[in-house]
C-alpha cells in the first residue's frame, strides 16, 4: 500500500461557499494504476467529489482534467508520471459548474460551428461513396479526436476568446472534413473560418499539441488550413 | 484456432485455456494474443487503437511482443424489442409486436434483431448507422403528423419521484458502487462464456439479492447540482434491471445457441433435434423479460426479410 496525497479543487455551488483546494490521502495498492482509478477510489471514501467519467479507457474524453498543471485525461494517466502532491483542477477558462466539472457549452457551440458532418449534395451511390487508399490517409491524425477539449482549454487565445475563436479542437475538425475527398463543402469551410477571430486567433502557442492524449496535432492542422486560405488567395 | 471463428467461440477457447491451467503470468489468469507476425506496419496502419491500448494499459509494444488478454462482456446481445423503424414493439391483444407509439429505441439497448443469439462484428453499426437513422426518419415523419400530446395518465411521475425520494432519505446502507462491483462479479461466473444450468440458477438468486442490496443503497451525496453519485446509484438500479433479464432469460433457455452455450446441453453437431445443442423446434423464440412480476414471454423470430430472399438457418460450422 502507497499513501498518495492530492490536492483537488472543490467547488459546489449549493453550500454558498467560495471554491477551495482539499488536500485529501488515499491508500492505493497498485492495483489502482491510472488516476482515475485513484479518483473512484477518493469518490468511494467522499462521493460528494465530483467528476465526469465514462469508458475509463481513452475514448469517450469525458474525463479531462487539470493534473499537476497540464490537461489530460484521468483515464490515461499513469499514477506512477505523477508527483506528490497530485493537483487535480477542472480544465482552464471554462465556466466551473462543480468540482472538476465544467459547463461545455461554449466548446461545443464553436465545434457545431464548423459543421462537423460531410456535405455532399450528388446523389449517393448505391453502395459506399469510395476512398483510395491515400485519399484515406489524409484522414489519419484528425479522425481520432475524441473531442475532451484539453486542447481547447490549454490554449491561451480560447481562454481569451472561447465565444469567437473557434480553438484548437474545432478547427482540427474543420480541416478533417476539408481533408475528406469525399467532401464538396471546401469553399465556404474556408469561408466560415476567413475572420480575424476565428482562425487567426491561432498564435502558434503549441499548448494544444503538447497536452493532446490522443498524440494529436492540431496547430498542423491549422497550419495548412491558414495556407489553403494563402493559396486560393492568390 | 481460426482467425474468424466467431467471438464466443474464440473466447471459450480462451476461458477454457485459462481454466484448465494453462494460462500466463504468475496466478495463470490469462493468456497472450501474439500479433507481432502481422508487422509493425500493418498493427500501426490496421491497428492503432489496438496498438494505443496495449501501450496505454498493459505497458506493452504490441509490434514487439504478446499482450495479455482475457474474454469479457462486450456488447448486449438483446435489448428493448423494436421494428426496424426504431418504434418499440411488445406483445398486446394477441399481436407479439403491436407498436407503442412515441416509444423509440435505438443502438445497443435496443434489440432490432439482426444479431440473433451471438455478436458479430460491425453489428453495433448496424444498429446505430442504420436504424438510428430509420428511427430519426421515423420519427420526423410522425411529428409531422401530430395534433397534440394525449394527457398524462394522472400519478405518471410518482415511480420516478419515488426512486428520487428514496435516494434522497437515505440515511445508511451501501454505497452503489459496491453492489456495482458484486454485479459485475455475479454476472461474469453466472453469465459467463461457459453455462451450466446449476450454475445459472444459482446466478437467479444472486442477481436477485443483488437486486434487494441495490433497494438499500444509501446515496452519501444529497446536493442538486451535478450530483454523479446520485446518477451512479441510480445506474445500479438499472444495472439490475438488465441483469434480471439475462439471468432470468439464460437460465430459462434449455438449450444451446450463439454465445449461450450451457454443459448440460450441448449435442454433437450430427444431432437430429439439436445440432451442436441448438433445437430450432422448440427455442427458436426470442425471450422476453418483464420487469414486473420478473416474468417471461416467448415471442416467434421473424425469418421474412423485407427486401431479400430469405436465408434458412443452418447448423453453424466454420
Amino acid at each position: 500500500m502507497t499513501e498518495r496525497v492530492f490536492q483537488i479543487y472543490r467547488y459546489d455551488l449549493d453550500t454558498g461557499e467560495k471554491p477551495r483546494m482539499q488536500t485529501l490521502s488515499v491508500s492505493l495498492d497498485g492495483s489502482e494504476r491510472m488516476l482515475l482509478d485513484a479518483l473512484m477510489k477518493l469518490k468511494a471514501v467522499d462521493p460528494t467529489l465530483s467528476f465526469r467519467r465514462s469508458c475509463r479507457e481513452g475514448v469517450c474524453g469525458s474525463d479531462a482534467m487539470n493534473i499537476n498543471g497540464k490537461n489530460g485525461l484521468a483515464c490515461l494517466t499513469n499514477m506512477r508520471t505523477l508527483k506528490d502532491p497530485i493537483v487535480l483542477k477542472p480544465l482552464p477558462g471554462l465556466p466551473v459548474v462543480r468540482d472538476l466539472i465544467v459547463d461545455m457549452t461554449d466548446f461545443f457551440k464553436q465545434y457545431h460551428s464548423i459543421k462537423p458532418y460531410l456535405v455532399n449534395d450528388e446523389i449517393p451511390p448505391e453502395k459506399e461513396r469510395l476512398q483510395s487508399p491515400e485519399e484515406r490517409d489524409e484522414l489519419n491524425g484528425l479522425y481520432e479526436c475524441i473531442l475532451c477539449a484539453s486542447c481547447s482549454t490549454a490554449c491561451p487565445s480560447f481562454w481569451w476568446s472561447p465565444d469567437r475563436f473557434v480553438g484548437p479542437a474545432g478547427l482540427l475538425q474543420a480541416y478533417r472534413f476539408i481533408a475528406d475527398s469525399r467532401d464538396q463543402d471546401t469553399g465556404a469551410r474556408l469561408d466560415n473560418l476567413e475572420d480575424p477571430y476565428r482562425l487567426f486567433r491561432c498564435h502558434t502557442i503549441m499548448n494544444c499539441v503538447d497536452v493532446c492524449p490522443k498524440g494529436l496535432n492540431p496547430a498542423g492542422a491549422i497550419g495548412k488550413i491558414k495556407e489553403l486560405m494563402v493559396r486560393r488567395a492568390v | 484456432m481460426k482467425d474468424l471463428a466467431p467471438r464466443d467461440f474464440v473466447s471459450r477457447c480462451m476461458d477454457q485455456e485459462i481454466k484448465e491451467g494453462r494460462g500466463c503470468g504468475p496466478d495463470k489468469e490469462y493468456i497472450v494474443l501474439d500479433m507481432t507476425h502481422l508487422g509493425a506496419d500493418t498493427i500501426m496502419k490496421r491497428l492503432p487503437s489496438v496498438f494505443e491500448i496495449g501501450h496505454n494499459f498493459a505497458n506493452v509494444d504490441i509490434t514487439k511482443e504478446p499482450i495479455p488478454v482475457v474474454p469479457t462482456i462486450h456488447y448486449q446481445m438483446g435489448g428493448v424489442p423494436t421494428n426496424v423503424h426504431g418504434q418499440v414493439v411488445a406483445p398486446k391483444d394477441g399481436n407479439p409486436t403491436a407498436i407503442l407509439h412515441g416509444l423509440y429505441a435505438v443502438g445497443e439497448c435496443s434489440c432490432v434483431s439482426v444479431h440473433g443469439a451471438n455478436r458479430l462484428g460491425t453489428n453495433s453499426l448496424l444498429d446505430l448507422l442504420v436504424f438510428g437513422r430509420a428511427a430519426g426518419h421515423h420519427i420526423v415523419k410522425a411529428a409531422q403528423g401530430f395534433g397534440s400530446h394525449k394527457a398524462l395518465p394522472p400519478g405518471a411521475a410518482e415511480f420516478t419521484q419515488a426512486r428520487l425520494a428514496r435516494l434522497q432519505g437515505s440515511t445508511s446502507g451501501e454505497y452503489a458502487q459496491d453492489v456495482a462491483n458484486d454485479l459485475r462479479k455475479a454476472m461474469q461466473a453466472h453469465a459467463g462464456v461457459f453455462r451450466t444450468q446449476a450454475l445459472m440458477d444459482e446466478g437467479v438468486g444472486k442477481v436477485k439479492q443483488l437486486a434487494e442490496r441495490a433497494k438499500a443503497i444509501h446515496l452519501g451525496d444529497k446536493s442538486n447540482v451535478f450530483n454523479t453519485a446520485r446518477i451512479e446509484a441510480l445506474e445500479v438500479d438499472n444495472l439490475m434491471e438488465s441483469a434480471l433479464a439475462t439471468m432470468v432469460s439464460a437460465a430459462a433457455r434449455h438449450e444451446c445457441r450463439g454465445a449461450h452455450t450451457v454443459s448440460d446441453y450441448e449435442r454433437p453437431i450430427d444431432d437430429a433435434a439439436a445440432p451442436n445443442g441448438r433445437n430450432d423446434a422448440e427455442w427458436m423464440r426470442h425471450t422476453l423479460w418483464y420487469s414486473e412480476g420478473n416474468r417471461l414471454d416467448y415471442k416467434p423470430v421473424n425469418l421474412k426479410p423485407l427486401s431479400v430472399e430469405s436465408i434458412p438457418p443452418k447448423v453453424r460450422t466454420f
